[in-house]
Formats: structure tokens, C-alpha cells, sequence
């Protein structure tokens, strides 16, 4: 790399306010840097060029007019198109969803506008959020930035490739059960899962709506947290937004790693974690260690069960959540005599293979004679699973793990096999069952691949999460390593 | 003992209103079938005084029960596919 869009959304932030960089020279870079490199991400679905333009001069316009420069001024923001803004598209990656455009606009989006960033576009995602590879979108394949043949994870993919390329320094995902971290890890950029209900959903189209939740991505510590700061925070018009009070998470990054204790559950991690990344993981730790942690046995017994508990609980209530599809409100409509036929056509029509299974699965598992069986009974292994990582931060203040078992896979090597699809998930669909925050960053390269290493924290302390990542990054140069492109 | 036959996915393809192909029914039949085989290990955890936990919020939110002023007819229209006289329009069910 060598330009614009290689600073960080704080040295942009830092230089805008100095008024030696404009907000329109930084837009222009990154839409230049997104007009030549695209073509061989295809990290977008929307490039929001005139209006991110717009926005920019309207900002210089003000600054120099003498207004204070806001928390992110002139930082470029691509978001998943599973965000509203208003009057544009948001197609959720469906084809259900082709044209529609929302009268109103998702509060993280408000925030993040209100403090100075720019929306540079909307990028792609597996459809409804439901997928680990961003191949299910209906739209396009998005490639990693490391390596084309390869898939950038999802199914915030089209996010963890656009900062990954270099097409924006911050963007926006969501994390229904590893969304953010396993794309952030798969393209070697950082991502947090927030805690439940740390970051308002209004606006946010809805998938499983007791385990999503909104958060950034990022190439540096520093940035992660200055999103996070403008993203966090109660919300009246998201009745699960919590009135927790909203940590300073920039005073973290220098408090270094002293005194924390990690926990580890080796016992989990011993099977199906490959033998590179196994190995980049054992070298985090060390690392870690090095900056003044301490390592402690982590005990979490039914993590085994968290993928079968997921699938079953996400299914569910996806099943529901996508009942609103059915071609009256919004969105597409076959036209076919008869209300059933019209729903029924409408849907196949509109939803692809892995959205159908999962409202097909979701409606069993929900339906009579089955229910107990499979619905209820996922429910209160999610209640076990929550009570290990209660009883672990018992005796440790963050537990790590890698974030996927292995790198990046080749474009369709699963796509037949959606069981071990979602096997791939086993490290990180725990969070969001428990509600817990958990943080990917980068921690190495396996085979010219990057991998991420997890940090999982307790329910509203993203600021342990950010302090010992900050100290990580101190100690390595593994955040550095770009992608060949 | 088999969980889910293409009879299975038809009865569960009516309750979600999605009208599937042949090829879809016997796909998802197959694929619906290994992922409740594999879920099958829950089955053995003993729950028996586990009370199921159905979100994560820190507590239930309630607020004064006010009128406020929601999206305007006309705009909630906008995105249907189909609307007369300030109505979304369906096919005909009578």
C-alpha cells in the first residue's frame, strides 16, 4: 500500500481536525482505492460515492467555518447491507429484498454520521446474515483480499474484506454467532461482538434476535475502540438496548496486560483445531504472557453443545423473524392467484437454499411434537452454557481461543455440506449464546493466510477485551501484515 | 430413526409458506435429517432443574404506555408491492 487509505481512522480523524487532510481528499482516495481494487474483492453492493462525497465537504464546510472536528471526521465507514439508511438500498444480501429502500435509518448509522464519519457503501453479506462464507449472498462471491480463490469468511465478509483491502479504515457488521470475528479473523483485521444489547439494533434487520448484536471492524486497537466509543450506549427505541453505563475505552490501550489473568479451555480446544493455527494461537499466548499475563486452566464443559444449542435456537427464531417476507409490506412479490400460492411463491422465489433450510429447520424445531424435544431443550443448554462462563470468570478475567480452527477455505469447498459449515463456528457461537463481548484480532499467518486469536470477556467489559488486546498489539507485528493486492 | 422425510419437510414447507421444488424437498429432507442427527447429542444432557434461558438482556425494558407518533401511512406504503386507498392490496381471499 502507499496512500490515503492506508491511515487509520484515527491519524485521519487527527489530521482532518488539524485541517492539514480534508474530509473530501480521504473520500476520494478511498473511492479511488475502492474504483481500481473492487474488481477483485467484491467487498460491495452499494458504493455510495455522490452522497459520501457530499457529506465530506459538507464537514470540511463546517470546520472550516471553525466547528470542532467530532470523534470520527472524515473517517470512511463501509457498512453491512443489513444496516437501514434511508432511501437507499438495503438488500440484506436478498434477492426478497431487491429494490426495497427503507424509510428510516439504523441508530448506529445516526451515531456514526453524527460524529463526522463517512458512509462509503454497503457491503455484502451471506443473505439475512445466515452464513460463515458470505457465499450465500444472492447478489455476488466476495473474495479475500489474501488470497481470490479463497472466501473472506462471513457473514459480515463483504466488512472484513473492504478494511482488510485497504477500501476502509472502520466498517460496520453484525454478529448472530460469529459474524464479525470469524470474517475479521479469515481477512487478519480486528472485530468485536459487543456485549448484548451494548449497541442499539433499531434499524438492524433481524435474524436470530436474542443472540444479534452490531460492532465494528477495524485495522488497529486504537480503532476498534474510537468506533466502539461512538457505537456504544442506551437507545429508546431498541427495547433490548441496555442502560449500562458506556466505558472510556481509549484510557484502556496503555494499561498494558499486568495482572490479568487468561483462561484457557484446553480441554475444548484440543480437537479440530488445525495444527497451523493451533500453533499461531500457542504463540499469542505466549506472547501474552510475555506482556504480563497469567495463564490459568479455563473450564467450560458444555461447550461441546454449543453448536447443536445454536443452530437449533438461531433456526427458531429466524424462522420467525423471516415470516414478515411474504410479499405485502415490502420487498419482492410473485405474482400468483391466491394468497398462499402468492406467499409460497414468493418466498422459494425470493430466499435462497441456506435461508430456506434454516426457516425449514427453525419451523421444526418450533413445531408441535417437537418443540420440547428440540426448541425447549436448546434453551436450557443455552442456560448451562451461560453458567460455565459465569463460573470462569470466576477465576479469570478473560478467557482466549483461536477464533476459527483454521484459515480461510477455498470458494466452495463447503458450500455442499452445511453441517460442516457450521462446525466451523464452534468458537465463537458460545458468546453469543451467553451474551458475553468477544474480540478477534490477528495473530499470525498460516500459509500466507491470516488467523485470529478470541478474547472473550464478561457481560459489559469490552474494556478488558480492548486493554489486553491493545497490549497484544504492542508486542507483535502481526496487525501490520497487509494483504497482496 | 429417521427425523425429517421429504413428508417431514412438506408438513414444515406449508407451516413456513415456502411452495419448494421437488429437488428441493429431497435435498433439504437429507440435510435436515444430519443436522437434527447431529443435535441429537443434547438429548443426553440432563436438565431435568435447568430453567431455559430465551435472551440475554440484562433485565426487561418497560416504558410509560404514551402515544407517540409512528412512520406516516404514505411512507409505510412506499416499499409495497401492491397499495390502494392507503391499503396494502393482496390477492383475493374470498
Amino acid at each position: 500500500m502507499g496512500g490515503l487509505y492506508e491511515l487509520s481512522a484515527s491519524e485521519i480523524r487527527k489530521r482532518v481536525a488539524a485541517r492539514d487532510l480534508s474530509a473530501e481528499e480521504v473520500t476520494r482516495a478511498h473511492l479511488d482505492r475502492i474504483a481500481e481494487v473492487e474488481p477483485r474483492v467484491d467487498a460491495f453492493l452499494t458504493v455510495l460515492g455522490e452522497r459520501a462525497l457530499e457529506k465530506a465537504q459538507k464537514l470540511d464546510r463546517g470546520l472550516k467555518a471553525g466547528a470542532q472536528a467530532p470523534a470520527l471526521a472524515g473517517v470512511p465507514v463501509a457498512v453491512k447491507d443489513v444496516l437501514d439508511l434511508e432511501g437507499l438500498p438495503t438488500t440484506c444480501g436478498s434477492r426478497i429484498l431487491e429494490g426495497y429502500r427503507p424509510p428510516f435509518t439504523a441508530t448506529a448509522l445516526l451515531r456514526l454520521e453524527a460524529q463526522g464519519a463517512i458512509l462509503v457503501g454497503k457491503t455484502n453479506m451471506d443473505e439475512f446474515a445466515m452464513g460463515s462464507s458470505t457465499e450465500n449472498s444472492g447478489y455476488k462471491k466476495t473474495r479475500n483480499p489474501w488470497d481470490s480463490s479463497r472466501v473472506p469468511g462471513g457473514s459480515s465478509g463483504g466488512s472484513a474484506a473492504a478494511v482488510a483491502a485497504g477500501l476502509a479504515p472502520l466498517a460496520l457488521g453484525s454478529d448472530t454467532g460469529g459474524s464479525i470475528r470469524q470474517p475479521a479473523a479469515l481477512c487478519g483485521v480486528y472485530g468485536l461482538k459487543p456485549t448484548y444489547g451494548r449497541v442499539s439494533r433499531y434499524g438492524l434487520v433481524a435474524f436470530a434476535s436474542s443472540l444479534d448484536q452490531i460492532g465494528p471492524f477495524a485495522r488497529t486497537v486504537e480503532d476498534l475502540a474510537l468506533a466502539a466509543t461512538v457505537l456504544f450506549g442506551h437507545d429508546p427505541k431498541d427495547a433490548t438496548s441496555a442502560q449500562a453505563p458506556v466505558p472510556d475505552l481509549m484510557k484502556e490501550l496503555p494499561r498494558g496486560a499486568a495482572g490479568l489473568r487468561i483462561g484457557v479451555p484446553w480441554d475444548f480446544l484440543r480437537e479440530g483445531v488445525t495444527e497451523g493455527t493451533l500453533a499461531a494461537f500457542r504463540a499469542a499466548l505466549q506472547a501474552l504472557q510475555g506482556a504480563g499475563a497469567r495463564l490459568v486452566d479455563a473450564s467450560l464443559p458444555h461447550l461441546p453443545h454449543a453448536i447443536a444449542t445454536y443452530y437449533i435456537v438461531a433456526t427458531a427464531e429466524a424462522s420467525s423473524n423471516l415470516a414478515r417476507y411474504d410479499g405485502v409490506r415490502y420487498g419482492r412479490r410473485e405474482r400468483k392467484p391466491g394468497l398462499r400460492a402468492m406467499y409460497g411463491e414468493t418466498r422459494d422465489h425470493g430466499f435462497g437454499p441456506e435461508v430456506k433450510r434454516r426457516i425449514l429447520l427453525g419451523t421444526f424445531v418450533l413445531s408441535s411434537g417437537y418443540y420440547d424435544a428440540y426448541y425447549l431443550r436448546a434453551q436450557k443448554v443455552r442456560t448451562l452454557i451461560a453458567r460455565d462462563f459465569e463460573a470462569a470468570f470466576g477465576s479469570c478475567d478473560v478467557i482466549a481461543t483461536p477464533t476459527t480452527p483454521g484459515p480461510a477455505f477455498r470458494i466452495g469447498e463447503k458450500a455442499d455440506d452445511p453441517l460442516q459449515m457450521y462446525l466451523a463456528d464452534i468458537f465463537t457461537v458460545p458468546a453469543n449464546l451467553a451474551g458475553i463481548p468477544g474480540l478477534s484480532m490477528p495473530c499470525g499467518l498460516v500459509g500466507g493466510l491470516p488467523v485470529g486469536l478470541q478474547l472473550l470477556g464478561r457481560a459489559f467489559d469490552e474494556a478488558t477485551l480492548v486493554r489486553l488486546a491493545a497490549a497484544f498489539e504492542a508486542a507483535t507485528d502481526h496487525h501490520r501484515a497487509r494483504p497482496p493486492l | 430413526m429417521p427425523r425429517a422425510t421429504a413428508s417431514t419437510v412438506d408438513h414444515v414447507a406449508r407451516l413456513a409458506h415456502l411452495s419448494l421444488t421437488d429437488d428441493e424437498r429431497l435435498l433439504f429432507a437429507r440435510q435436515l435429517e444430519e443436522v437434527l442427527a447431529y443435535a441429537e447429542a443434547i438429548q443426553k444432557l440432563d436438565t431435568a432443574d435447568v430453567p431455559p434461558m430465551s435472551h440475554a438482556a440484562a433485565k426487561d425494558a418497560f416504558r410509560e404506555d404514551v402515544v407517540q407518533e409512528g412512520l406516516p401511512r404514505e411512507r409505510a406504503l412506499e416499499a409495497a408491492p401492491d397499495a390502494q386507498d392507503g391499503l396494502f392490496r393482496v390477492p383475493r381471499i374470498l
